[in-house]
């Protein structure tokens, strides 16, 4: 199905489509009920204030909450037709089709060029010229080559500013060629210059790769991402002075559309920055 | 001005008093804080009793060596020479034969051994640990193996004379005499598993989350995971782990002199299933008999604990360098 879309070249294919998502951790209801189409070479943003299980959503689409013991997914995310959560899919296979930005840039204590070649090296390619191939192209991708062509071969990926550190993690990324790759705030412990440097750098990459980033700031939300998502919190007080919080989904539409004419009065007070 | 300044502190100055300010300038002076003082004292006194402990046993060490050295045999030749000391291969006060190799070779063996057994399970132990147990089964196994580390050696010293060296010599027949450095050895390795488990655990747990997290991320196995990122940001933290170990092998005393024999014995190639008596063994055993004050034998001790604490430092001094040259590992 996407393969004939991807063929026929027809843009709005879906590459990951959330049905009735629910994650739980242990006893507890994180996020309930959340239903959105993950758009094919388009940046969706997940917006939100904190506590609302955007993270978790994110998280959830390459099954990284599976390593939290006791998170738990309920219902479908169906990526090529396949269940994400089925029992006889594996998570490191899914990983390696969807792969993941962090938050705080994580280099490996290595030099920049096995930073880039970890990925590769794990689905087995050993020949070198390819493996310097990869490298190269992945570090071009992820326009930081420039900065590190002439010792990418012995520099430690941690002897990188933080700007440069993300940018090689999204190379690093890029080098297994997913076919999503998620960003969990990749920019929150970066300055305003290095920040503009990944924006400009997504808007590239969507052109090869389908996008899902979380972010915090909403500028940033408007600036790169054609879809956005917004999430928001309920609450339910159990008994005297306790109460359950858990994230819903609130609203997803066009990025343009969402932010200029929001359909609901809580998206509104959300970007309009009278709530959260 | 001097009327507006005070306006203002009786306005918020309920403290001034105790900050001992005039009632027209404030009190910054530096003042004596006598506790603060006598506390630095007490400290720094603590860290001069101990540099001091280990000058003074350098001192002793070193001066009983010197005399050990300058013994003459009733011929008036000199009884031992530093060259001797160190190159020949037997070790027999009686006949004025101070050679050091019976006694490091047996050393060196049954800390082999004991390495041999704490490394590989006591890094798997480890790993399993910190990557593979549930926190449940973590909490509840670590501290009995801390419990095993607490054990007092002499109980591992019988544990390997009525349990270890009669399962060798069911197995080995013949071969395997009462006294072996193979059943000190191995028990020894027992003995010093739970510090290398440990210090590997607390290594390897100490690997950031985001770096196990960027390999996941990238779809690798927990296999690949352990041992392409974690075991490598670990390896200092290990290494200095297996340096603790050996160094505490080398100067275990109650396992080998009660397990591994007594009397020096130089075997090579090295024959595990021998009697043979190692450094701290010969020092235990020496010195718990009638020895004469400044006899040569009484010297001789002296030497090999000269010896040993040389040994042991060059390790501390290696896991030091060691640590230092990896240190960058993350962060």
């Amino acid at each position: 199905m996407v393969a004939t879309a991807m063929q026929t070249g027809v843009a709005q294919t879906t590459a990951i489509e959330i049905s009735h998502m629910k994650v739980y951790y242990g006893e507890k209801l994180a996020v309930d009920d959340v239903s959105l189409p993950i758009l094919k070479n388009k940046i969706t943003a997940f917006i939100g204030p904190s506590g609302c299980g955007k993270s978790t959503v994110l998280r959830g689409l390459n099954r990284m909450n599976d390593l939290i013991p006791g998170a738990r997914v309920e219902g479908e995310i169906l990526y090529h037709g396949r269940n994400l959560y089925a029992p006889n899919v594996d998570p490191v296979e899914v990983r390696r089709r969807i792969g993941m930005v962090f938050q705080k840039p994580n280099p490996f204590p290595k030099s920049i060029y096995d930073n880039i070649a970890y990925g590769p090296r794990l689905l087995g390619v050993k020949s070198k010229a390819m493996l310097d191939e990869i490298v190269e192209m992945s570090l071009k991708q992820a326009a930081i080559w420039d900065e590190v062509k002439n010792d990418f071969r012995t520099k430690s990926g941690l002897a990188l500013s933080g700007g440069q550190q993300q940018r090689m993690c999204i190379a690093r990324t890029i080098a297994v060629e997913p076919d999503v790759i998620l960003m969990d705030e990749p920019c929150s412990a970066l300055d305003p210059i290095a920040t503009q440097k990944i924006e400009e750098l997504m808007r590239e990459l969507v052109a090869n790769f389908t996008i899902v980033i979380v972010t915090h700031n909403m500028q940033q939300a408007t600036r790169v991402s054609d879809y956005t998502a917004f999430y928001s919190i309920r609450k339910q007080e159990t008994e005297v002075g306790k109460e359950n919080r858990w994230g819903v989904l609130a609203e997803y539409a066009p990025t343009q559309q969402l932010f200029e004419r929001p359909a609901k009065q809580e998206t509104a007070d959300y970007i309009s920055g009278r709530f959260g | 001005m001097t009327a507006q300044v005070q306006q203002v502190q009786t306005k918020t100055g309920r403290l001034t008093a105790y900050k001992q300010d005039a009632a027209d300038q404030i009190n910054i002076n530096r003042r004596a804080r006598p506790f603060d003082d006598f506390i630095r004292a007490l400290l720094l006194l603590a860290g001069i009793v101990s540099i001091l402990t280990t000058i003074g046993i350098v001192i002793v060490l070193g001066n009983e060596t010197l005399l050990f050295i300058q013994q003459l045999t009733p011929e008036g030749e000199p009884a031992v020479t530093i060259g001797e000391f160190l190159a020949t291969t037997e070790w027999q006060p009686v006949g004025y034969k101070f050679g050091i190799w019976p006694l490091l070779e047996a050393t060196l063996m049954t800390s082999f051994v004991a390495i041999l057994v704490a490394l590989p399970l006591g890094l798997g132990a480890a790993i399993y640990l910190s990557e593979y147990a549930t926190r449940q089964v973590r909490d509840t196994l670590k501290p009995i193996l801390e419990i095993l580390a607490g054990i007092p050696t002499v109980v591992y010293g019988y544990f390997a004379v009525t349990f270890m060296t009669p399962l060798l010599q069911a197995i080995g027949g013949d071969a395997v005499q009462f006294y072996n450095t193979l059943s000190a050895g191995l028990v020894m390795g027992i003995m010093i598993l739970p510090t290398i488990a440990s210090m590997s655990e607390d290594a390897l747990s100490a690997v950031p989350r985001l770096l196990r997290e960027a390999s996941y991320g990238m779809g690798a196995t927990k296999f690949e995971t352990i041992s392409k990122v974690i075991l490598p940001a670990a390896l200092s933290g290990i290494l200095a782990a297996l340096i603790v170990g050996i160094s505490r092998a080398v100067g275990e005393t109650m396992i080998v002199a009660l397990a591994a024999g007594a009397g020096p014995n130089f075997t090579l190639p090295p024959n595990f299933l021998v009697g043979a008596e190692t450094i701290t063994g010969h020092i235990a055993r020496i010195s718990g008999g009638d020895l004469s004050y400044n006899s040569i034998d009484y010297n001789s001790l002296f030497s090999l604990g000269l010896a040993l604490f040389v040994f042991t430092l060059l390790l501390n001094m290696l896991s030091r360098y060691i640590s230092n040259r990896f240190r960058e590992a993350y962060q």
